[in-house]
């Protein structure tokens, strides 16, 4: 349990440091933001097309940040050292995941309060929709661990992650998007739930067996 | 070297047969040794030798192709063992303080060896120093202090003394006495030698 927080804090702490925190919020904050003025003032396509496209813009976030997750601890030799604790890599890795979660999930799923009222979303429905995505970005972490560590060797593997990722990532989209635009809000939502637990659940335990060939 | 000490009696490796190979060079063939506890084992071999594969495979990250290595007297065998290889398992932005704090969580070691270890390295004055402004000879340094930090009875080290001072050298040589003294094995992959007498030479040669 120890290993686990110790992991936990060290990479929340190396998130903040190197600024990696901000910059999938600014994606998305900036993505969002622009959709109103690339649709124009057509406020009833923003409010049927609008919703969604937070989906879109959370998505690319997450994928944008999961190359670098493992890369790093194969090649400072932090990996082997991971190893060597006595807890399990499974937990050392959904650790990871878990202080992935904090520092780029959450905000993104506040930050999706704004942005769905950018993007026309009616009021009544923005608590759902950052519920919402704090489900999808849960889920699209755990399958993005996956991804992450399959790809922890290649170099530039960015491009094979998204082939690797996005199509796990059709199910939280499709369900978060009913949610956003306000379509059995509540049966969508714990589907999503069922999502990410399910990604966290199998995440781990198929990203650490992906490391243990990459320690090789 | 007689061992008396916390680890008296607990490691001993034993290798039988070893073959390694990188892709399909076969760089160890039929490689067999025992080492018990207070032994020092130096390995010796060109560049590309496979050195540092047969290192690799002693920690259990490398599969062999063909032979066994049993680590006696410990019930996890990765439990039981250091890895100190030619990548120093340091995050830069992170001060060498913060290192030894997250080692300590992530091996299970006490406050007070935590504060002990980085003093016994000699990085007193570094400690909150972010690894990336260090030296490549204190970052070794900071890399050999996860030996100090949490006990454990074998140490595995590839080239140890790579960038390390006069001074650093003596200071791995009196930890790999001291480690000795305690009953620990050390194997360490090296070109020159360390300082302390081995107990035996291994030679690769692919």
């Amino acid at each position: 349990m120890n290993a686990f927080v110790a992991t936990f804090r060290r990479d929340v702490a190396l998130m903040w440091a190197g600024g990696g925190a901000l910059a999938p919020l600014g994606f998305f904050l900036g993505a969002t933001m622009l959709v109103p003025l690339a649709m124009g003032p057509d406020r009833a396509l923003l409010e049927s097309a609008g919703p969604p496209l937070v989906w879109i813009a959370a998505a690319l976030a997450v994928l944008a940040t999961l190359e670098r997750l493992f890369q790093a601890d194969l090649e400072d030799g932090s990996l082997d050292q991971m190893m060597l604790s006595p807890a399990p890599l499974e937990a050392l890795v959904l650790a990871k995941g878990a202080a992935m979660w904090c520092v780029i999930g959450l905000p993104l799923a506040l930050a999706g309060a704004p942005a769905a009222i950018a993007l026309q979303a009616p009021p009544s429905l923005v608590p759902a929709i950052v519920l919402s995505l704090a489900l999808g970005t849960a889920a699209f972490i755990g399958v993005g661990l996956i991804g992450a560590a399959v790809t922890a060797g290649v170099k530039r593997g960015g491009v094979l992650i998204a082939l690797i990722v996005l199509p796990f990532f059709a199910p939280p989209i499709i369900f978060g998007s009913a949610v956003a635009g306000g379509d059995e809000v509540g049966a969508a939502l714990s589907i999503l739930a069922g999502c990410a637990l399910a990604a966290l659940a199998l995440g781990p335990i198929a990203a650490a067996a992906a490391l243990r060939l990459q320690a090789e | 070297m007689s061992a008396s000490g916390p680890f008296q009696d607990k490691p001993a490796l034993r290798v039988e047969s070893l073959t390694l190979s990188r892709g399909e060079r076969i760089l160890v063939r039929a490689l067999s040794f025992d080492a018990g506890a207070g032994e020092y084992v130096e390995v010796r071999g060109g560049n590309g030798s496979g050195k540092t594969t047969l290192l690799r495979a002693l920690a259990g990250f490398v599969k062999p192709r063909a032979g066994k290595i049993a680590v006696e007297g410990a019930e996890e065998p990765t439990l039981a063992l250091h890895y100190v290889g030619h990548l120093n398992g340091l995050k830069g932005a992170a001060t060498a303080y913060a290192h030894a704090q997250h080692w300590a969580g992530l091996f299970g070691a006490s406050a007070a060896r935590r504060d002990g270890a980085l003093a016994r390295v000699g990085l007193t004055a570094q400690a909150e120093l972010p690894v990336r402004v260090l030296s490549q000879g204190q970052a070794r340094r900071l890399a050999l202090a996860r030996l100090v930090l949490a006990p454990r009875p074998i140490w595995l080290l590839d080239e140890p003394a790579a960038a390390l001072d006069a001074r650093g050298r003596e200071m791995l040589s009196a930890l790999i006495e001291a480690h000795r003294a305690d009953g620990g094995l050390v194997v360490a992959a090296v070109h020159d030698a360390l300082g302390p007498e081995p107990s035996q030479t291994l030679t690769v040669t692919a």
